[in-house]
């Protein structure tokens, strides 16, 4: 008989009536994260989809306290919270912050930083769409190279890069850093169970594909977010004191097989196809290099 | 100054030699602030200073958050409050204006948040010094703003401000000059921390995080509910004119100081009055008492609590003048100076409508002298009607 060594709770804390759009994939890893950490939990979403997926005044649909803040103030208000409930004794809760790709990577980005440095004790999690989807997908610095969205359109596509934000992170020298995907439930809740466990700045990154923005087949969306890791362009890893582990070791499907699902990405030659995936390949191997660094 | 004093409670009462700052650092102790966030900047950085002593050599038990932004301040500060435990920031001038959306933030989330303000002079060009345009800048954010003149108004009105904003919901900020009151000694009286507990019991919010409870706090409000969430807070702001003239009321009666929301000198049988705020009111009084001696009736009102602006209280005292000289350190370009704007709205829909001169005076942070305050006294007196624009004392264009 296999020994079960992790075990996922059956119970689900997310409630029903939330409004995200069909196909999205942001409930999913609410309903996943919140399986990881259970009820004494207080989520912090600034401004991003979520602060309308949780349900209009006066509904909530997450299961746990949940204060809506503005776009910049993620990881500060979470501080906050933090300190208050340490005065008043409170050890045990965790406190999350829940922001988007625009709320961590560009206009939160001070404050996550600021957090990070003084090794607030909260869990900071971006679940990346990859543009500002609630506004109306407009791009981010989250944004791939070459993605169409509604101020990149086709006349002028984005020419830089995404940041590499989970690198930028591991730089303020913070406990706790892990990539995790939809398609791959156990290590997500796997990765949230072992934030819980860890004292100070946590940062998960989740990418999220979003049908509406990505413009992809609703029913999808999962299937999409396991073909980012299986690219290896969303590699799945931890970063636990400065120490990086692979979470999917296989990088066997080429790249072009995740943007052909995918609408803002239809515009794609094939010579662009070849440099980004290049650059992949580039990455994962910086990667596996990095894993092997005592 | 018409403050009155009760000897017996100022015995029981320890006196120091603080600048203004220090004064904020020693109320925010008395007031047992639970999370303190300050990001520093002139001149008010020495309240940040002296709490970081004071939270580091466990004089206060509260957690310091030493954040990288203003805009930061306020947003964990907004995240504490949620928790239900009282709260504190220091700011000025910029670091006012990096807060403005979460200034709006807190108000709306009806968090009783106290802040103090020091009123700096806004860039460009640079400038560190005196004015009110920071925080007059921010007088629609829903805070309830004390305007303050010496060392130890600022304390009292600090501890005065915790018991308002708690009482109504509604966050307050407590103002005053930079470097005239920020940077000048004052002997200050400091109440025993008995006396500060028993003026103000512990934050117990109706409302707040409650883990058995989970609910979600400022989600989106739809078109039937955001507009009854704003009516109630204009409600309770209003009544936050009532709250805080009782609390003044019964400050006095454990501590032995009141300032009232306006304060009246020798306006009784006077025919002009010259408003005015903060320290500057200090040398109006000095001209007030110069120019009795010379005939002439005049008498001075300063203004304390701005926001709720306490109309009723001050067409009382104006209404049957003669004419009215407002002397504004601060501006709002295209109409004046901000305070003669509020007293004419004020007035508008009474019966009374006496001139209202207003003078634009000590911008940057430059002397607001006797000898301005007395032209500005002079040429309300001899003029009929005030000029559309405001009059800009001693400009050299």
């Amino acid at each position: 008989m296999n020994k079960r060594i992790f075990e996922i709770p059956e119970e689900d804390i997310l409630g029903k009536g939330h409004m995200a759009c069909i196909g999205c994939g942001v409930p999913l890893a609410m309903k996943f994260m919140l399986k990881g950490l259970g009820r004494k939990t207080i989520l912090v979403v600034p401004a991003c989809c979520n602060s309308v997926i949780d349900g209009t005044y006066p509904f909530s649909a997450s299961g746990v306290p949940l204060v809506h803040v503005p776009i910049a103030a993620g990881a500060a208000v979470s501080s906050g919270i933090r300190a208050g409930l340490d005065m008043i004794g409170d050890i045990e809760t965790t406190v999350v912050t829940w922001a988007g790709d625009g709320g961590t990577y560009d206009i939160g980005f001070q404050a996550l930083s600021g957090a990070s440095e003084r090794d607030e004790n909260i869990i900071y999690v971006c679940y990346d769409n990859e543009a500002y989807m609630n506004t109306g997908i407009h791009r981010s610095s989250a944004s791939p190279f070459l993605a169409w969205t509604t101020t990149t359109p086709l006349s002028s596509l984005k020419n830089v890069p995404k940041k590499n934000i989970d690198f930028i992170m591991a730089e303020h020298k913070i406990p706790y850093i892990a990539t995790a995907s939809i398609a791959f439930p156990e290590d997500f809740i796997k990765k949230f169970v072992t934030a819980k466990n860890i004292r100070g700045m946590r940062f998960i990154h989740i990418l999220i594909p979003c049908q509406a923005g990505w413009k992809t087949n609703p029913s999808k969306t999962v299937k999409i977010a396991r073909l980012a890791v299986q690219t290896g362009i969303f590699p799945l890893y931890e970063i636990k004191s400065g120490k990086i582990t692979l979470n999917y070791n296989e990088k066997d499907i080429p790249i072009e097989e995740y943007f052909k699902l995918q609408g803002r990405f239809r515009h794609l030659k094939k010579k662009d196809i070849i440099n980004i995936q290049k650059d992949v390949d580039r990455n994962w191997k910086k990667i596996i290099k990095l894993t092997k660094v005592v | 100054m018409e403050i009155s004093v009760k000897e017996e409670k100022i015995n029981n009462q320890q006196s120091l030699l603080l600048e203004g700052t220090y004064a904020v650092a020693y109320a925010v102790k008395l007031c047992r602030v639970k999370v303190i966030t300050v990001y520093p900047i002139t001149p008010s950085s020495a309240i940040a200073e002296r709490l970081a002593e004071m939270v580091g050599d466990e004089e206060l038990d509260a957690k310091y958050i030493k954040v990288e932004s203003e805009h930061s301040a306020m947003a964990s500060l907004i995240g504490a409050s949620h928790v239900g435990v009282r709260t504190f920031t220091a700011t000025s001038s910029h670091g006012l204006a990096y807060m403005h959306e979460t200034l709006h933030w807190a108000s709306g989330a009806r968090l009783p948040i106290v802040m103090s303000n020091t009123n700096r002079s806004l860039g460009s060009p640079w400038s560190i010094l005196a004015e009110q345009t920071d925080s007059l800048s921010q007088r629609d954010t829903g805070w309830i703003q004390f305007y303050c003149e010496s060392n130890q108004e600022i304390f009292d009105t600090l501890i005065q401000a915790y018991r308002i904003a708690e009482q109504v919901y509604i966050p307050a900020m407590v103002n005053m000059d930079a470097f005239f009151s920020t940077h000048v000694l004052e002997n200050i009286v400091i109440p025993s921390q008995e006396m500060v507990d028993s003026y103000l019991p512990e934050f117990e919010p109706q409302i707040k995080i409650d883990l058995n409870k989970p609910s979600a706090f400022g989600g989106v409000a739809p078109g039937d509910s955001y507009f009854e969430f704003k009516y109630k807070m204009e409600e309770d702001m209003l009544k936050a004119v009532d709250v805080a003239v009782k609390a003044d009321n019964e400050f006095e009666e454990i501590f032995g100081r009141r300032y009232g929301i306006i304060n009246c000198y020798l306006c009784e049988d006077a025919e002009t009055i010259l408003v005015m705020t903060c320290t500057a009111a200090g040398t109006g009084r000095v001209v007030i008492d110069n120019m009795r001696k010379k005939g002439k009736k005049v008498g001075l009102m300063k203004i304390r609590l701005f926001r709720p602006f306490p109309s009723e209280a001050i067409i009382n005292v104006l209404k049957n003048k003669m004419k009215i000289a407002v002397i504004d350190r601060n501006i709002s370009r295209g109409v004046g100076g901000i305070f003669a704007q509020e007293i004419r709205a004020a007035f508008y829909n009474t019966k009374y409508h006496p001139p209202i001169f207003g003078f634009i005076a000590g911008l940057g942070g430059r002397d607001i002298t006797p000898e301005q305050i007395e032209k500005a006294l002079n040429y309300t007196i001899e003029s009929d009607y005030p000029d559309r624009e405001a009059y800009w004392l001693d400009v050299d264009v």
